[in-house]
């Protein structure tokens, strides 16, 4: 891990938060440099939130040591929220109210000088693409829309951290593609990024660095290649079989690649070679209905960190 | 930039007055029109059938009720202010949390609000203090100070409703606030008839209610003549509404910092 200045952004040690006997956050350590984009990945239920609110300082950790922009978030919450922009998990957008006056109001808060305020709103709305919606009401917006919006609204202090929970959960395709092109950009121009997700397509593409948190702990640290090397192999195949007749083709594979696992649909093999596996799999005389060699990805490091099972 | 705005609180009222921009017609006709059918009616109307005398204090049944609706009225716009709003920003719009982002903190998304309904009783009290004075049931100048006895009034109410309504999840609580607060104080605080025409076991309840002591407050100051007791008991009266207030806000803090800071 790399240290851009002497002071991360985000410093925590054995950061933990209880609720009642419940613990959401079960002493993690974090840092995190400026510049960077840093994710947080994890089903639903492992802390993300907790510690994201933590960070934004909206929370009081229960115990343990944080410190977010050198500044102490017990003592120094609104000192550290005026530097920061937070996108919320739901968006607090006021529906009523237009587009630029969601803004206009929202830079208030921050004491910041109306003037300053309606240059930088029309910026901003410039830079999500909805300038020209500028005067209408939010509530016909997209789903899209309306979280470029908040994104735009939280970029009204010019913050040096942005903090994102989930920002592109519930969106289609070519929204979230929008959305990644804004924070791609920001991220260009040295905003550091921090973010929760559980897709992974989304951390691979935006995240410089990620933990996968599990049940309030960090199951695993590291960029999105250094993971999959770790956790993963180079390569997955997965062989379909006739119904029924997935354990005893693994039997008969045992041995092949690094690991083998078999779902109700398929058969994984994890090999750092897919193509030599696969022959190695024909010449045990194994022959699948359907046959696909890919890349490992982030969700097979994430499902291996996780579980397959449900939890909630 | 001028100091006022460097103040937190008076950034989250902002967002009440924006709001407000775009809503103030529809209560405007209410603020303007309930005044002049309620004094219609009853300080006109079903007060010509009441004698004056004793029952009213010497007073007119116009000058009797005027300030006892004016009172009133200040209690229905704290109350209505602080349920819906109130829920609604930590529920449905989430404009408190949106503010809890910023450097505002909960007291400063407390007080803005305060503030705002405030500023809401005064502007429905200065109206119906108006059209009072209009309908010639105000006997001196004196009665302008009714206004700063509405808001505190409004607050009195405002500020334990709210309290209540930052500890709920739904809405349903809001119709038994009407139904066995503010409906039975509007009737039996002293707003329609003298408290002193009440049998006396109940007597003592009445005199607990906020509404009462703001209904003399407001009848000592527009007709101008204090109730025996005089000053000292005008004292008591602005004691018990700031107590009540205080009280309020106590626990709307505490509850605001519960909800917004966990």
């Amino acid at each position: 891990m790399t240290e851009a200045s002497p002071e991360p952004l985000i410093r925590a040690r054995g950061l933990v938060k209880r609720f009642g006997s419940f613990v959401a956050v079960d002493g993690i350590d974090l840092d995190v440099a400026r510049g960077e984009a840093f994710g947080f990945l994890g089903p639903n239920g492992a802390g993300k939130s907790s510690t994201m609110r933590m960070i934004g300082c909206v929370s009081p950790p229960s115990d343990g040591e944080l410190r977010i922009l050198g500044l102490d978030p017990r003592r120094d919450g609104p000192r550290i929220r005026a530097r920061l922009g937070v996108v919320p998990q739901l968006d607090t957008l006021d529906l009523e109210l237009t587009v630029r006056e969601n803004l206009l109001i929202y830079g208030r808060y921050f004491g910041l000088p109306r003037a300053l305020i309606r240059r930088r709103a029309d910026e901003l709305l410039d830079f999500v693409q909805l300038l020209d919606r500028a005067d209408d009401k939010v509530e016909p917006l997209s789903g899209g829309m309306k979280r470029r919006l908040t994104i735009a609204r939280s970029l009204i202090n010019e913050p040096e951290m942005l903090l994102l929970d989930e920002p592109t959960t519930g969106l289609d395709p070519q929204a979230r593609h929008v959305v990644w092109d804004r924070l791609v950009r920001l991220k260009h121009r040295g905003v550091t990024l921090v973010l929760t997700t559980h897709y992974m397509d989304e951390a691979e593409q935006l995240c410089d660095r990620l933990v996968v948190m599990d049940k309030g702990r960090i199951a695993a640290e590291g960029s999105p290649r250094a993971l999959i090397e770790r956790y993963s192999s180079r390569d997955v195949v997965e062989l379909r079989f006739a119904l029924g007749e997935n354990e005893t083709a693994a039997e008969k594979l045992s041995g092949l690649g690094d690991r083998i696992e078999v779902l109700p649909d398929r058969v994984l093999l994890y090999a750092d070679d897919g193509d030599a596996s696969l022959e190695a799999v024909h010449s045990r005389g194994v022959l699948p209905v359907s046959v696909l060699v890919r890349r490992s990805t982030l969700e097979d490091v994430f499902l291996r960190l996780t579980g397959r099972s449900l939890i909630e | 930039m001028s100091g006022i705005g460097d103040i937190p609180a008076v950034r989250s009222y902002a967002y009440w007055l924006l709001q407000y921009r775009r809503t103030w017609r529809g209560s405007a006709i209410t603020t303007l029109l309930s005044p002049v059918l309620y004094l219609a009616a009853m300080g006109v109307g079903l007060g010509s059938l009441v004698k004056t005398g004793s029952g009213t204090g010497g007073l007119t049944y116009l000058e009797f009720v005027g300030p006892g609706l004016l009172a009133a009225t200040a209690m229905q716009t704290g109350a209505a202010e602080s349920t819906y709003p109130v829920l609604g920003s930590f529920k449905w719009i989430r404009n408190y949390h949106a503010m809890a982002a910023t450097p505002l903190g909960p007291r400063d998304i407390l007080v803005g609000h305060l503030l705002w309904i405030a500023s809401r009783v005064a502007m429905a009290s200065g109206v119906y203090l108006a059209i009072v004075a209009a309908f010639g049931a105000v006997r001196t100048p004196l009665a302008i100070l009714a206004l700063p006895v509405c808001v505190l009034i409004g607050l009195a109410f405002a500020a334990p409703i709210t309290a209540y309504s930052s500890t709920r999840e739904t809405d349903y609580g809001f119709a038994a606030i009407q139904r066995f607060g503010i409906v039975p104080m509007f009737l039996f605080s002293g707003t329609f008839f003298s408290v002193t025409q009440l049998p006396w076991v109940i007597r003592p309840i009445a005199y607990i209610t906020p509404l009462w002591h703001g209904v003399q407050l407001c009848r000592d100051l527009t007709t101008g003549s204090l109730e025996s007791g005089g000053w000292w008991l005008v004292g008591v009266h602005v004691v018990y509404l700031l107590v009540v207030t205080g009280v309020g806000y106590f626990f709307a803090l505490k509850f605001f910092r519960k909800r917004l800071a966990v």
